[in-house]
């Protein structure tokens, strides 16, 4: 108990939560505001009433539900592939002995170092030549699976399973892939979830790869911002609206597992 | 690690066993009991040490064979690329061996890149890792309501780079903007912050600061509470204060995670894209190419000028690049910590 903090300890870190806020608010303030706002002498405190009318201008100016369409499937699919695929993969390097698993597991955490996102010419060059590009496919494909993924999978169900629960699978005459399915997928859940949610951020957010891939017509919803403000005139109040706009869903889904997304941080930082 | 103690033997011993519906008999690893159906047997214990050898490469294949077709290979195909004229609408070329690269190194443009991206990355690497292991120092400490205050600094992280890009365009608007603003407060001229380079430049790297100063906290003070407790309190008795406490105990004990945060945030901050792009409304990194970075000098190489071959040029000049910073990094950092021991 000798390093309760004092005022000023809880002083700074509220000014580092103002700090960590304040933008999203401001972007509420210009976004729910006539677009004059931005011109007044003295900025706003509170938001406005308009929100609503800017959101609709939102989206009669760019295709913004099928934006959130497009993003909510190729990030969901993105998500949900790499925690299979992942989960498969670290699971066999945590805990089965084979043949030049130790080099293959190195190959895996040296390609964490590489940026794969400076091969976007050749992938460019092959999506095109399968006809893909401005399908979500192109969008899809390069994300299913991740050497981020088996790394930390790896990491969290060498731990997580008891060598003895394998060993009484097998005695139980479970063939492999039912030890896996009976053994190994209840114990990697809670890390599962948290590669999920990463997953689907990493996609969600994503802006480079889909603005070389997908035509103007069928955005993501990254995409679609940048549509917003690509006009000669820039009107804040509509591009602000759709910044907000774009954030609510990753919003809700922070307030329902930010208590989780923090664990995933601190726990791939202690083993890492 | 446990990959050193397998279960696969255990496999072997169960299907010698077990198969004959002999599971009450004692198990033992060299007692063979007598078979009593045993061509069956056989089969089984076949088909059984067949899916103990091949499941592994099963489990691991398909995450491989992805990854070599959307990972690797379009990284190497990239060198192949950039020795060849290559349009984005007309395709392959023929060979030209290094004139791509020529091409790169004498454009200015591609200078211009380089100097901006490596000032855009100290501006907002350096500012970064001091602020958040001032933040992660404050966090570990015995708060009320810890979860409150770890997701409150975490919020950035779910503002995606496209829409933080948006919001502080508009805060460095250089005629109206809330920064502006605020410096008029205490008597500073307004900065244009899209004309001058230096200044757009802060103004870059204050978003990826923004953005990520609060998650590189969480990882540093996740490292930080793996230090033992003990070793604050004999530094107390030593007569250490607070602050000689952390630059004394805490950070040569995190040594290895501020490495490890470096490293990662020098990889991302030599990739800045999103934020260079969106910073105005034309999305080339400025008039004068003030704060465009080498990746959107590459977009615009492969899809404006349209020259693929040169662009890959450029992603493989990039790519060295950061190797470069990331090893010089290590070296620096191992030097520092080793020096203040």
């Amino acid at each position: 108990m000798t390093r309760r903090p004092g005022f000023l300890v809880y002083g700074l870190l509220t000014a580092f939560i103002i700090g960590s806020t304040a933008p999203l608010y401001w972007s509420l303030l210009v976004g729910s505001h006539t677009k004059d706002v931005v011109t007044r002498d003295v900025p706003p405190l509170l938001p406005g009433g308009h929100f609503f009318d800017n959101a609709q201008r939102v989206f009669e100016t760019v295709e913004f539900w099928k934006a959130l369409g497009n993003s909510l499937l190729v990030s969901t699919v993105c998500a949900t592939s790499v925690v299979f695929f992942c989960t498969l993969a670290g699971y066999a390097f945590a805990k089965l002995r084979f043949r030049g698993s130790a080099p293959l597991m190195i190959f895996v955490v040296a390609t964490l170092a590489v940026p794969t996102q400076l091969g976007v010419i050749p992938l460019f060059i092959q999506m095109a030549k399968l006809g893909w590009t401005g399908h979500l496919w192109a969008i899809m494909v390069p994300m299913l699976v991740t050497a981020f993924g088996v790394f930390f999978m790896r990491q969290y169900l060498v731990d997580a399973i008891p060598d003895e629960l394998i060993e009484a699978a097998r005695v139980d005459g479970c063939s492999m892939i039912r030890t896996f399915w009976n053994v190994a997928v209840p114990a990697a859940r809670p890390a599962a979830a948290i590669l999920w949610l990463f997953t689907f951020m990493t996609v969600w957010t994503d802006f480079f790869w889909p603005m070389i891939a997908l035509p103007a017509t069928n955005p993501t919803v990254q995409i679609a911002l940048q549509q917003l403000q690509s006009g000669y005139y820039v009107d804040y109040s509509l591009v602000l609206a759709g910044a907000v706009l774009s954030t609510i869903p990753l919003l809700v889904l922070f307030v329902l597992t930010g208590r989780q997304l923090v664990a995933g941080i601190m726990q791939g930082a202690v083993k890492g | 690690m446990s990959l050193d103690h397998p279960v696969a033997p255990a496999g072997d011993v169960v299907s010698t066993t077990s198969p004959a519906g002999a599971t009450t008999a004692p198990r033992s690893t060299t007692e063979v009991p007598v078979p009593r159906e045993p061509r069956r047997r056989t089969l089984r214990h076949r088909l059984s040490r067949l899916d103990v050898q091949l499941s592994p490469y099963l489990y691991i294949s398909p995450f491989f064979i992805l990854f070599l077709v959307v990972g690797l290979f379009p990284l190497i195909y990239t060198g192949y690329v950039s020795v060849h004229q290559w349009s984005l609408i007309g395709g392959q070329g023929e060979f030209v061996g290094l004139e791509n690269y020529r091409a790169v190194f004498e454009d200015r443009y591609f200078w211009r890149a380089l100097r901006n991206t490596f000032s855009i990355f100290v501006l907002s690497s350096v500012p970064q890792v001091c602020i958040a292991m001032v933040l992660a120092g404050l966090l570990d400490t015995q708060l009320r309501g810890r979860t409150f205050w770890r997701m409150g600094i975490l919020v950035p992280f779910v503002v995606a780079p496209a829409a933080v890009t948006l919001i502080f365009g508009n805060l460095f608007g250089d005629r109206y903007g809330l920064v502006n603003d605020a410096l008029g407060l205490v008597g500073i001229d307004a900065i244009a912050w899209h004309v001058d380079t230096f200044a757009s430049h802060i103004a870059i790297a204050s978003m990826v600061n923004w953005r990520w100063t609060g998650y590189n906290a969480l990882i540093l003070l996740a490292a930080m509470q793996a230090v033992p407790r003990d070793l604050y309190e004999s530094a107390a008795i030593d007569g250490a204060g607070k602050i000689r406490q952390f630059l004394s105990v805490t950070v040569p004990m995190i040594r290895p995670t501020i490495i490890f945060v470096i490293i990662t945030t020098t990889i991302g901050g030599l990739q800045i894209f999103t934020e260079a792009r969106l910073f105005d409304n034309v999305g080339l990194g400025g008039s004068d190419r003030q704060w465009q970075t080498v990746t959107l000098y590459l977009w615009e190489i492969g899809w404006r000028v349209r020259n693929l071959g040169m662009a890959s040029a450029v992603a493989w000049l990039l790519f060295l690049f950061i190797v470069a910073v990331a090893l010089l990094n290590l070296v620096l950092t191992r030097r520092i910590g080793g020096g203040s021991r």
